[in-house]
């Protein structure tokens, strides 16, 4: 169902923004929560190096740390080529949420931000919030095919490695030998 | 290695694949003594499970003997331990409520998708079962590799016969969940339906939690014989009409508790009632897709229903009124196996249960795709078929 009404003005609505039915046509937004047996500060300190995430995010090729709030990240993309954007955190609240933009040349503007709420007796609800902006061009073609093939599930996906490893120190693989497991990675 | 792989409908072919390896720190690698063909198994055999891949391992019961470990793992080398079919991590919040099977980290995080697709929420990992729970290989191999070694595996005593411990990995612990899941109190009746090993076992665990009868319903000769063994009273629905014989046995009451164990091969996994009707006009038969609603019927008012049988997508015709308008309360789900592993191995060590009456046939690992045969030809005879790895292949 799609309304004439923004997304700011749903009625007698306590829903996230982002399970909304009207659809913000200039950009993408998605959200994806996820509950982690584990306290906020340990997944938030986990999250803050960038670099513990090549681990738990498919696609990802590298993410190289350029300074305390800058990082570039290099995605696979087709026919063996690889695309690549820096991120700029523009916001940090120790042990709460982290917040970033694509730096402006990026082809495609993206932003996020991740959320970790400590809950009684279950640990930490953790929420990352997506926007990027369809890009134009023949390589925005491109990349925006990579960034489209489901956000959604890739996003879930990541989020359940995560949490897989900081419950329980592994990424869970049904693998039966290494070269199995690097054939599912490839 | 040697493993029992699946290549399509009733074909499963002894092959040899590559022995696996420890991948992660909490791994460990079994050498199997022995393993199980589960019913559950021939509904792969008889190809109804999708994500199904060819050369796919079969086998989620089964032992044997711990030869590596991950860093992380707490099993020595040398010890004899009994897996759990399902793959649970121990450290997420239901592995902590003791849920095992509804465990958030065993399944691989892509795999989850068609749980999450189907159920709303991905159910744990399980050995050998498609690739919906998870892809991972079973043990009807020579050698398994065994996720979480630390939480699954139960270590049993040096010197134990396989056969008297062996189906702690699946089929006891899941009649002794049937028979707990119908809230037994003394002096019940509770009746079962359907005398599979799940059935028979859960006949064993309503005694012994102060039934006071237990009414098996089945209509393979042999398999309500071994109910009646263990103090059943046996209705055999081709000679009888079930749900008139248990009023008239009640006294017009109905059980107290039901129990269905019968379940997925009337249904099948996951597949809508099209099909389900499909199957059902074809060769399965209409007694067995109205288990659960036969029970449901003869239940007496403000009963319990358990159902340990496995239902995969949707059935046709629940007899959601009666369900209501009776006030009956239904309890079921995939076995949570780790949890009740300890208890039930005293059990077995006390004597107070025995497993191993089941078993009608032991065949080497070679042999396995004539024992699915076998299995799936004459259910009525053939109650149990184990293999081990180590058993010669008889001279034909």
């Amino acid at each position: 169902m799609t309304s004439d009404k923004t997304l700011a003005q749903r009625d007698h609505d306590d829903a996230p923004v982002t399970t909304s039915k009207s659809a913000d046509p200039d950009r993408t937004l998605l959200a994806e929560a996820i509950t982690i047996n584990r306290p906020a500060q340990e997944l938030y300190d986990f999250w803050r190096n960038p670099q513990n995430l090549v681990g738990i995010m498919e696609n990802i090729e590298a993410i190289e740390v350029l300074s305390d709030t800058r990082s570039r990240w290099t995605v696979k993309a087709p026919a063996d080529g690889h695309v690549s954007w820096e991120s700029v955190i523009s916001d940090d609240v120790p042990g709460r949420s982290i917040t970033w933009q694509s730096a402006p040349d990026a082809d495609v503007a993206n932003s996020g931000r991740i959320e970790f709420h400590e809950v009684d007796g279950r640990g930490t609800v953790v929420r990352a919030t997506i926007a990027y902006e369809p890009p134009g061009g023949a390589l925005g073609q491109i990349i925006a095919k990579l960034f489209q093939r489901e956000p959604r599930i890739q996003t879930r996906r990541d989020l359940r490695r995560f949490k897989q490893l900081m419950e329980t120190g592994e990424v869970a693989t049904a693998a039966r030998t290494k070269k199995q497991l690097e054939e599912e990675k490839a | 290695m040697r493993a029992l792989t699946w290549h399509g409908k009733h074909d499963v072919r002894v092959d040899t694949v590559d022995d696996p390896e420890i991948i992660n720190p909490r791994d460990a690698i079994i050498k199997i003594t022995a393993t199980a063909i589960c019913g559950s198994d021939l509904h792969l055999y008889d190809g109804y499970i999708p994500t199904m891949k060819a050369g796919d391992i079969l086998g989620h019961e089964f032992m044997g003997e711990v030869v590596e470990t991950g860093s992380k793992s707490t099993l020595q080398k040398g010890q004899k331990v009994v897996v759990p079919f399902t793959i649970a991590c121990g450290s997420c919040y239901h592995c902590g409520k003791h849920q095992y099977s509804a465990c958030d980290n065993g399944n691989p995080a892509d795999n989850q998708d068609i749980g999450r697709e189907l159920y709303g929420q991905p159910m744990s990992g399980l050995f050998g079962y498609s690739h919906m729970t998870g892809g991972y290989a079973g043990g009807q191999a020579e050698y398994v590799r065994v996720p979480f070694s630390d939480v699954g595996p139960i270590v049993v005593p040096d010197g134990i016969e396989d056969e008297k411990v062996l189906f702690l990995s699946d089929i006891l612990p899941t009649g002794w969940m049937a028979a707990e899941n119908a809230q037994i109190e003394p002096g019940d009746t509770v009746a079962v339906w359907g005398c599979g090993p799940v059935g028979l076992f859960a006949v064993q665990s309503a005694f012994l939690m102060g039934a006071a009868r237990v009414i098996a319903i089945d209509h393979f000769p042999h398999r309500l014989e071994l109910a009646r063994k263990f103090g059943a009273e046996a209705i055999n629905f081709e000679e009888s009409k079930t749900y008139e014989a248990l009023m008239e046995m009640t006294g017009g009451i109905g059980p107290d508790a039901v129990i269905d164990a019968v379940g997925l091969e009337a249904h099948g996994f996951f597949v809508d009632n099209v099909i389900d009707q499909i199957k059902a006009s074809m060769f399965l038969g209409t007694d067995r897709t109205h288990s659960i609603r036969q029970a449901i019927l003869a239940c007496r008012k403000g009963g319990r229903v358990s159902m340990p049988a496995v239902y995969g997508g949707f059935v046709d015709k629940f007899p959601l009124g009666a369900f209501m308008e009776k006030g009956l309360t239904l309890k079921t789900g995939q076995t949570h196996v780790q949890h009740y592993m300890p208890g039930l191995l005293n059990a077995i060590l006390e004597g107070k249960i025995d497993t191993t009456f089941l078993i009608s046939h032991t065949l080497p690992l070679e042999d396995a795709p004539k024992g699915y045969k076998m299995f799936h030809d004459n259910q009525n005879e053939v109650t149990k078929v184990v293999l081990k790895p180590d058993l010669a292949v008889a001279a034909e």
